[in-house]
């Protein structure tokens, strides 16, 4: 393997758990609900689906425990913010602590334990290209599935019926709640989506990234995929730029700083935030672009007519 | 006068939907009780009322957005449960809503798809709506974003929507409140179009020319009960307001203006650029309103009326300091209290968020807008920062009374009073410090009749005690019945300004509509 795809396969295994977790958390945003608690979401995902790939010896079962349990933990914040109307952002931030806590409790038998691999999934023929064979066909499960995710989140929200009433709930719960349409309803799924989501991309770290338990492992990428989604106007194929251009950024500043460039490293780790936010803000400059996909009612809680 | 009490009258095969004895009761309080009424085919029926009557609650309640306490409803003679909107619109009752239920990011296709209950194309759609909209004269892009659109396109777009349901009973609550007057012509050939076809519509309005030109019964609901039912053709306007207030409405009396030269507010030359991507840029406006005058500024909402508000008040700061002057004044760099501590008072468009915080108490509210301009009064031990509340409450008291505020508490809160007594609370805060210029945007916007008239009466005082006052406003009646002269506001630019004596509402609805009276009388 050359340098240069060893180097491409280490930003798309960076980029992978950003964009899945951007991606759940963009559908959520796009209902009009704010689930700042994508890192607490992320840490259970890591956790559980490290536990249940080493209580049950397959990885596979580990990530769809993790996509389980980010669900249930995303259903209690769609519990208390929709059902009970609570403070979304409030709510959110506890959620996240929540889930750091309680991570830490549950995986504190886990550290220092050899994990389970979620080993690639070779494409027959395909994986023989040469080049992008390596890259793109001989990788693990959860980044063919990112893919999937993309297109099919693009799809579902600009072309199917299901995702203009979810940009419809976002825009205005009260004119979609007279016409009839659950905003109750779309909102609760649009959160669980985010929930799956940011459970899988936080499987992704503990099975793929690392197969091991670390305390606090998500380190801040939750945060990352929350400020990604903004940056990118609420746009799937932005995020997907955003995601693998923080990626990129992310590991070329470890090649430098093991070139000996004689650079802060302090300035070197923030690099891939400050080149994140440059770029994402000089593409959505066009204000009446971003006007039109910011989702309106985002962060509003929705208490219907008696 | 023609008015027959309503027994319970039991339905019959010829009404397209009767309602029988309906009460909707918010825990003690009944918002509607024992109302009937009965809607017969192809016929225009008229639901008036004051605001706080009970009309949006029954409307509610016969689209499925809100469930009866008791009582029926009869579709075509069935008695029928109507448990949702998209039920209503199974069963044939569109709906046009009065705040439209668009969404502003989406086109308007999409707006039309999402109320169709069933999965259909986009191109679909497109195809259809283009269809009804050139067979009933309402022309629409399919492809533009709500956002772009004007009030009265996207009333079309509203209506459009509710047409692609084929309903036979269709609901227009106060749809030419936003209307100019050659709109809302055109809106009336639309509904004599729909109504030759047999389908009945339920007009609610508080426009009573308009209802008498148009309907043929009439039903008039006070205090959440029918207090009549009306041929509107056989009354007089002030005989069915007589019904809606259940005392006469005073026509405003207006003495003879005695203006002098003295300039109180002027506006000179004052251009802005849009500051959002909705906004309207304002260009070249100037205006002058000499003391004991009313200036009228009509207009289509979203000219730049609110844009024009906000550059007088001083919520958006002008670039050059002269652009507005007050009492001789520049005052273009200076905000709002300062602007206030003047002698100006402002009282915006939007009466909860703007005007007054709803969650906040009328005393606390008093405070909030008149802390400054008031510091002398309001404060205790000197202005050292110390809430004088007997003062305020004093103050809130005194407006209660003279604006004839009602209420149900000593102070409630802002956002439990009915819109019309809200805004009598709103504009006598104002009014109660003798302003010398008064600035109001949509003095009477969804009030009702009686509260309407004494707003306006205030108005009319104020300036005839020597104040400039100057009005914005899209009711084109409140416009002529205010103003000593009127301009209108079309596309950022304001018009020269007419005498009302010398002016009518046809020349002031073609200026509307952006048509130059002149132009055209050249052309003609």
């Amino acid at each position: 393997m050359g340098l240069v795809e060893a180097i491409l396969l280490t930003i798309f295994t960076a980029a992978t758990p950003l964009l899945i977790a951007a991606l759940g958390e963009l559908v959520t945003e796009r209902s009009g609900v704010l689930n700042l608690g994508v890192e607490g979401m992320m840490i259970m995902g890591a956790v559980s689906g490290f536990a249940f790939a080493i209580y049950t010896g397959n990885a596979y079962i580990g990530a769809l425990a993790a996509i389980i349990v980010g669900m249930l933990f995303s259903l209690l914040f769609a519990f208390l913010t929709i059902s009970l109307v609570t403070n979304q952002v409030a709510t959110g931030l506890a959620l996240t602590i929540l889930g750091l806590g309680l991570s830490g409790l549950w995986g504190e038998g886990f550290v220092g334990i050899p994990g389970v691999k979620l080993e690639p999934i070779i494409v027959p023929f395909l994986s023989d290209i040469p080049f992008f064979g390596k890259l793109f066909f001989q990788q693990d499960i959860i980044f063919y599935f990112s893919i999937i995710l993309l297109i099919g989140v693009g799809w579902f929200l600009f072309k199917s019926r299901i995702g203009l009433i979810l940009r419809a709930v976002g825009d205005s719960h009260a004119s979609a709640h007279a016409l009839g349409l659950s905003v109750v309803k779309t909102r609760y799924l649009a959160v669980m989506f985010g929930g799956a989501c940011s459970g899988l991309a936080g499987a992704h770290l503990s099975l793929v990234y690392t197969t091991q338990w670390i305390e606090n492992m998500t380190a801040g990428r939750g945060w990352i995929a929350l400020a990604l989604v903004v940056f990118a106007s609420w746009r799937p194929n932005r995020v997907l730029l955003g995601a693998y251009l923080f990626g990129t950024v992310g590991i070329a500043q470890l090649h430098i700083q093991a070139l000996g460039v004689n650079i802060p490293t302090q300035l070197l780790t923030a690099l891939p935030y400050i080149a994140t936010i440059v770029v994402l803000v000089i593409i959505s400059r066009n204000r009446r672009l971003t006007m039109m996909n910011t989702p309106a009612s985002l962060g509003k809680g929705f208490v219907p007519d008696r | 006068m023609n008015i027959t009490a309503t027994n319970s009258s039991p339905s019959t095969a010829s009404d397209m939907l009767s309602v029988s004895n309906i009460t909707k009761l918010y825990g003690e309080f009944p918002a509607n009780q024992d109302i009937n009424l009965n809607i017969m085919a192809g016929e225009i029926h008229a639901l008036l009322g004051e605001n706080g009557a009970g009309k949006s609650t029954l409307v509610k309640m016969l689209y499925g957005s809100l469930q009866p306490t008791s009582g029926t409803i009869y579709w075509k003679g069935e008695a029928t449960t109507v448990s949702s909107p998209s039920q209503a619109r199974g069963l044939g009752i569109g709906m046009v809503f009065q705040h439209f239920s668009l969404f502003e990011a989406l086109s308007v296709s999409e707006n039309i798809a999402l109320s169709l209950s069933k999965e259909i194309r986009i191109g679909e759609v497109t195809k259809k709506a283009t269809e009804l909209s050139q067979k009933y004269g309402l022309p629409l892009n399919p492809e533009a974003l709500i956002g772009d659109l004007s009030v009265g396109e996207r009333q079309r777009v509203e209506i459009v929507r509710c047409l692609m349901q084929n309903p036979e009973l269709i609901i227009l609550d106060e749809p030419t409140s936003v209307l100019t007057p050659q709109e809302a012509e055109s809106l009336f050939e639309t509904l004599d179009i729909l109504k030759s076809e047999g389908r009945s519509i339920l007009f609610i309005s508080h426009r009573l020319d308009e209802v008498r030109r148009l309907c043929d019964r009439a039903t008039i609901l006070r205090f959440g009960e029918v207090s009549g039912t009306c041929d509107p053709k056989q009354e007089t306007s002030s005989s069915i307001a007589r019904m809606m207030v259940g005392s006469d409405v005073n026509s405003i009396s207006k003495k003879s203006s005695k203006t002098n030269d003295n300039t109180l507010l002027k506006v000179s030359d004052l251009s802005q650029p849009a500051l959002t991507p909705f906004a309207i840029p304002l260009s070249n406006i100037s205006i002058d309103i000499h003391a004991g005058e009313i200036l009228g500024i009509a207009g289509v909402a979203g000219n730049g009326q609110s844009e024009f508000f906000d550059a007088i008040s001083g919520e958006v700061l002008s670039s050059k300091h002269s652009q507005v002057q007050i009492r001789d004044n520049d005052v273009g760099h200076l905000n709002i209290n300062e602007r206030r501590k003047l002698g100006a008072s402002f009282v915006p468009e939007e009466r909860l968020g703007h005007g007054a915080v709803s969650e906040f108490k009328l005393s606390d509210n008093m405070l909030l807008a008149r802390h400054k301009s008031d510091d002398v009064a309001f404060q205790r031990f000197g202005r050292i920062g110390m809430v004088w509340r007997e003062m305020v409450e004093k103050a809130t008291k005194r407006v209660c009374d003279v604006m004839d505020v009602r209420k149900a508490d000593v102070d409630p809160l802002a956002g439990s009073l009915s819109g019309g007594n809200l805004q009598k609370f709103i504009i006598g805060r104002e009014l109660d410090r003798q302003p010398s210029i008064l600035v109001i945007n949509q003095p009477t916007w969804g009030v009702d009749a009686g509260a309407a008239a004494h707003i306006r009466q205030s108005i009319v005082d104020l300036a005839r005690s020597g104040s400039a006052v100057l009005i914005i406003s899209q009711d084109l009646d409140e416009v002529f019945e205010l103003s000593d002269c009127i301009a209108v506001m079309f596309d950022g630019s304001l018009s020269h300004s007419l005498e009302t004596s010398k002016t009518n509402r046809e020349e002031i609805g073609l200026l509307m509509a952006g048509v130059n009276a002149s132009e055209n009388k050249d052309a003609a």
